[in-house]
């Protein structure tokens, strides 16, 4: 194992993190909500991959295509369902429903698939990359790229767009964007869909290395990536992807050292670390953007 | 400036009518006994608006925050092109009544028509697009965001580009990105502040927001502006240049402006007509010299030394 090799393994991991922690940040950002069930949005985003190539023999194209497409639609469906109904609730109320409907899309999945793992057919089959003395894997390195890309479309589209614009209107003062002609529900909807989006993008990169769709795989891959949110700074779309490529890197550093049974609590660790020295997180509110 | 525009309350003997809300914009025949009310209203507005119906008009609104009332029996009419004020102590319901123009409160009584449409059971976002914005006693602008942004987020209804477009930058989009640069621009001409675009708005002086405060609700092409303190925190200087600002604002778009101000030099430059409110009601209307005569607004100040001359 290179040093590189072992970059490249950080960055990926730390990639797909950042593009969980993202859609928290935003979601965050918008109605300070913590969205306890975007986890398992990208739970839902794998098994729907799992569906098209496993069950109904169609390409990885459309597995990618139905994947990210799905966890959209599901994004802005909770929010329309269980949040959009408590928006003007207490936000203890409204953060506990998250928490449930994080048990019932957990539970579901569980009655409708079942409790054991599902193998999620590889959607490319490329082996590695050998660049100098060192073999890459093709796969993370996909990884790398995609994130770059969605997260520089992201911000694109927040800083660029009419919409974009509004969102930010809206995360700063809700209120007064409403009085200047701003719909609030439907800019609430496209930060969901495109929180959402990132978290389908991210369930792809996550089936390629790892292969498998549980009903639980979100709960890790969800906390995690809260922790690298807030880590970050929450509320920070820079911060979010600083924040999970700093938790991909220690993850990866602690078990290339062969303290692999550590690396959770080191993540964590980490955040309380943070948390102490500098509690609004690395790219606090008051320094960046708040989307 | 003509002075001859004023509001005032209904003075006819239908103070105890139950269903005095004039115009008649709402309500259907009741049953059992009717009752005839006045229907004339003797809001007064510019000789100059009288041709056209009032661009807003509050008949006998209210409002009880539990069971404090906070607002009584508040009626107006504004002229299409009328400059008028609300005064009174701190407290005595001034940023309510424009909480309940705006939709921000729901009133508990009366009736709101903004150019002759019943605002009741609309929202926020289409109380402003039907026309009417607004400014806060404690700025509130989107801070992180540079100050054209801020004046654009104020047009996003007039843009018609769809996201779409936005994103593949297609050729609708780069024109409407450069037509409404345009208009940004020529917005912030008003208050000389093109040079100023793109800082970002947190860090512009207090005055200068809350001129921005001003021309972000101008570009949501409202019909009716409504200023909470427009001149609060501004040195005489900026006071003089907001009030001519002011005229020309109302000169320039043809709209009615209706501010709350402490500043009596500004309410008495400017207004035509001025409403003085204590505790939630009216207790005195007319022409800003008419009001600083009257011994209820002395008395209602005290030792304020606002109604002196």
């Amino acid at each position: 194992m290179t040093v590189l090799t072992q970059v490249l393994n950080g960055l990926q991991l730390g990639s797909i993190y950042a593009l969980v922690a993202l859609g928290y940040t935003m979601v965050y950002g918008i109605i300070l909500l913590l969205n306890f069930a975007h986890g398992d949005i990208i739970m839902a985003g794998a098994y729907i991959s799992w569906i098209v190539m496993a069950q109904l023999g169609l390409g990885p194209v459309l597995a990618i295509v139905l994947s990210v497409a799905g966890c959209t639609l599901l994004g802005v469906l909770i929010d329309k369902v269980a949040y959009a109904p408590l928006r003007e609730a207490p936000r203890l109320s409204i953060l506990i429903t998250a928490i449930g409907v994080s048990y019932f899309l957990e539970n579901g999945a569980q009655l409708v698939f079942g409790a054991d793992a599902k193998v999620v057919p590889s959607y490319v089959d490329v082996g590695n990359v050998q660049i100098g003395a060192a073999q890459l894997s093709t796969v993370a390195l996909i990884t790398v790229v995609v994130t770059v890309v969605s997260t520089a479309v992201l911000t694109f589209l927040v800083q660029r767009t009419k919409l974009g614009k509004a969102m930010r209107a809206v995360s700063e003062d809700m209120g007064a964007a409403r009085l200047m002609g701003i719909n609030v529900n439907s800019t609430i909807s496209f930060t969901f869909a495109m929180g959402s989006a990132l978290a389908g993008i991210g369930a792809v990169l996550y089936s390629m290395a790892y292969t498998q769709a549980s009903p639980t795989m979100g709960i890790m891959l969800g906390t995690k990536a809260f922790v690298a949110a807030v880590l970050g700074g929450i509320g920070s779309i820079p911060g979010a992807v600083i924040g999970g490529l700093l938790v991909g890197f220690a993850e990866v550093f602690v078990s290339a050292i062969g303290l692999s049974t550590w690396k959770d609590a080191v993540v964590f660790m980490l955040l309380i670390i943070v948390l102490v020295v500098r509690p609004t997180g690395i790219l606090g509110r008051t320094m960046s953007e708040k989307v | 400036m003509p002075k001859e525009g004023r509001m005032s309350v209904p003075t006819g003997g239908d103070g105890t009518s139950p269903s005095a809300d004039a115009v008649g914009a709402q309500g259907g025949p009741r049953r059992g006994r009717s009752v005839l009310v006045q229907m004339e209203t003797p809001n007064l507005i510019p000789e100059r608006d009288l041709g056209s119906l009032p661009v807003l008009q509050a008949e006998r609104l209210g409002i009880d925050f539990g069971g404090l009332t906070a607002v009584d029996d508040f009626s107006i009419a504004l002229g299409r092109t009328e400059i008028s004020g609300i005064i009174g102590p701190n407290g005595a319901g001034k940023t309510t009544i424009f909480n309940l123009l705006t939709n921000v409160y729901k009133p508990t009584r009366g009736t709101i028509l903004l150019d002759g449409v019943d605002t009741a059971n609309k929202s926020m976002v289409q109380v402003n697009k039907m026309g009417i914005a607004r400014t806060f006693q404690n700025i509130r602008l989107f801070d992180k965001m540079t100050v054209a942004e801020n004046v654009l987020v104020g047009f996003t209804n007039a843009m018609s580009s769809s996201l779409v477009a936005d994103i593949l930058r297609l050729p609708s989009h780069w024109r409407q990105e450069e037509e409404f640069r345009d208009r940004t621009l020529s917005l912030l001409d008003i208050f000389g502040m093109r040079g100023l675009a793109d800082e970002t708005a947190g860090n512009l002086p207090y005055g200068a927001q809350r001129r921005l405060e001003i021309l972000r609700a101008l570009a949501t092409q409202p019909k009716v502006l409504l200023l909470d303190e427009p001149a609060a925190g501004m040195n005489p200087n900026e006071t003089e240049e907001l009030m001519s600002n002011i005229q020309l604002i109302r000169d320039e778009f043809q709209i009615a402006i209706l501010l709350i101000e402490h500043d009596m030099q500004l309410v008495s430059g400017v207004c035509e007509g001025v409403a003085v409110l204590d505790y939630g009601k009216i207790i005195s209307k007319g022409t800003p010299e008419e009001i600083q005569n009257d011994p209820r607004v002395i008395e209602a100040y005290l030792g304020k030394q606002v109604g002196v001359r």
